[in-house]
């Protein structure tokens, strides 16, 4: 498909309003939700007014609609990041869900005092706290590849690391949420396979932004969210290869995880149900589908070169204000996110500053603490971009941190 | 500016008059407020009657909870500890003289939470 600003832009309906009167919305929020698009909206209203029923239980015409719709949508999202199977597609809420289920069930069952799980010193809190709640209760070690000076994972230490602390488990975002930095997973995965440890992918930044192919990524799981991806909030998704899946424990109790129940025991049901308790988010999940394939349809390789094309003009206008401290490896090396910092400036007032024009950017530390801890800063403030933002959009940006200079400084 | 920061405000970050440290230090406190990264140290110094003689306090914050910390430095000087203790936040809120939304509420605060936190420390060391 042809690249055509102006109809995707139509595809937002959010894009159409005012901040306040006069000044258009300049989204540049996406890394913490993205905003929704159409399909997705229609796709639930649809499922929402005329095939609304419980899924995998009724044997009524809309009980079979709605289940047919589910499923649709799973299979959708396991072609989007190229699962071999569907039944590895299991929905959760978001992607900490997801990363909290493989330490609740995988972890619980395969990890034991002294064993450790290797992480990274840039990784958002979601692929952090589940472990660190694991370590208390059960005494493993959490170790964390390093992050140079130039904002990527050092490699070298990971190494290291590999061979003397022998991971069980290694846990890694594909792309920073703050420092947009593009890490080598695929690389990554293969020598934390290489010591025989089960890996972990957040792609939480990725799958929005790039295609992602978890065969050729080699990892077990890969964890991501609905509404960083157009979709509705509530919906996310673990994916994990069926053999792991299937010897796992399950996750919640409740309906739908079970076979068969007695008073007393339970047997647990097949993939991706058994992680399924309950009745699920239906119409989130119907939308998350219709992200996938409207993502699909765009074309994941034209979004990744939109989004680059704005991240590395962002970078370079900003590196042209001298005031400005780029929090990132640089221009071809970020994705999505542009996180930088002002000596004297608060990262509140910045963006309170940038919101008078009409701009919604992310000033705090992202669900990063360590990350900016490692690096001396309390905060930073981010851009972050998406299919729908538009060149004339860093116009405002770079105008309202003129501003904010001038103001404050 | 937009309504946003009146011209005091953004002159008390820019210049604040009550930034430092002080020589001699009664009773102090430190906190912080972890969303923004916000870091405030308030230090105190009192006479023999428990009046403020002097306030002064560092840190790092944006403009709002700096300004905030500025003005209420120079509002307890030379009021009883009790009267401090006694202080609520709209009355740091009007000396602010501006509106706040939920969020940056927690910034334009966070100043008195220091100072109490000051005082009623001194309380119990006592």
């Amino acid at each position: 498909m042809a690249w055509d600003a102006a109809r995707l832009r139509d595809d937002f309906p959010a894009l159409a309003r005012e901040v306040r009167p006069g000044v258009p919305l300049v989204y540049l929020d996406s890394a913490a939700t993205a905003l929704i698009a159409r399909p997705v909206l229609e796709a639930m209203a649809d499922f929402e007014t005329r095939h609304r029923a419980n899924i995998h239980r009724g044997v009524h015409t809309l009980a079979e609609e709605a289940t047919a719709l589910y499923e649709q949508a799973r299979a959708d999202i396991a072609a989007l990041i190229h699962a071999p199977d569907p039944r590895e597609i299991i929905f959760t809420r978001n992607a900490t869900e997801a990363i909290n289920l493989v330490a609740r069930t995988w972890g619980q069952a395969n990890l034991k005092a002294g064993d450790t799980v290797l992480l990274t010193e840039m990784e958002h809190h979601a692929n952090l706290v589940p472990w660190q709640m694991l370590a208390q209760e059960k005494g493993i070690h959490l170790e964390f590849i390093p992050v140079t000076g130039e904002y990527l994972l050092d490699l070298d230490a990971m190494q290291r690391l590999l061979e003397t602390t022998r991971p069980k488990l290694v846990g890694v975002m594909q792309v920073s949420n703050v420092l947009g930095t593009v890490n080598p997973v695929r690389e990554i995965i293969a020598a934390a396979r290489a010591v025989g440890a089960v890996t972990l992918v957040d792609g939480a930044q990725a799958v929005p932004h790039m295609a992602v192919d978890v065969q050729a990524i080699g990892a077990d799981f890969y964890a991501f969210s609905g509404h960083k991806m157009f979709g509705p909030t509530g919906i996310g998704v673990l994916w994990g290869r069926a053999q792991l899946l299937e010897a796992m424990p399950p996750f919640l109790g409740g309906g739908d995880m079970i076979r068969s129940v007695s008073l007393r025991s339970f047997k647990t049901n097949d993939i991706p149900y058994k992680f399924e308790a309950g009745t699920p988010a239906i119409a989130q999940a119907i939308g998350l589908g219709a992200a996938a394939r409207y993502l699909q349809e765009i074309g994941m390789e034209n979004v990744e070169a939109h989004s680059r094309a704005l991240v590395d003009e962002t970078i370079n206008r900003l590196a042209a204000v001298p005031q400005v401290r780029l929090f990132g490896p640089g221009t071809g090396r970020q994705l999505a996110s542009v996180s930088f910092t002002i000596d004297g400036l608060h990262p509140h007032d910045i963006s309170q500053v940038l919101d008078t024009r009409g701009a919604a950017v992310r000033a705090g530390h992202h669900c990063a603490m360590p990350l900016h801890t490692r690096f001396g800063l309390p905060a930073s403030t981010r851009a972050s971009f998406s299919l729908y933002n538009q060149r004339e959009e860093i116009d405002v940006l770079i105008q309202g941190i003129l501003l904010a200079i001038d103001l404050f400084l | 500016m937009d309504d946003l920061y009146r011209q005091m405000i953004v002159e008390r970050h820019k210049h604040p008059l009550h930034r430092g440290e002080l020589p001699h230090v009664d009773f102090e406190f430190e906190d912080e407020n972890p969303f923004c990264g916000d870091h405030l140290h308030v230090m105190v110094q009192v006479d023999e009657n428990n009046i403020i003689t002097d306030a002064k306090f560092d840190g790092s914050g944006c403009a709002i909870s700096t300004a905030s910390a500025d003005i209420l430095m120079e509002y307890v000087i030379g009021k009883p500890l009790d009267v401090v203790k006694g202080m609520d936040k709209e009355e740091l809120l009007d000396l602010m003289g501006i509106e706040f939304g939920p969020v940056r509420l927690k910034c334009a605060l966070l100043s008195l939470k220091v100072l109490k936190g000051a005082v009623y420390g001194l309380e119990e060391g006592e």
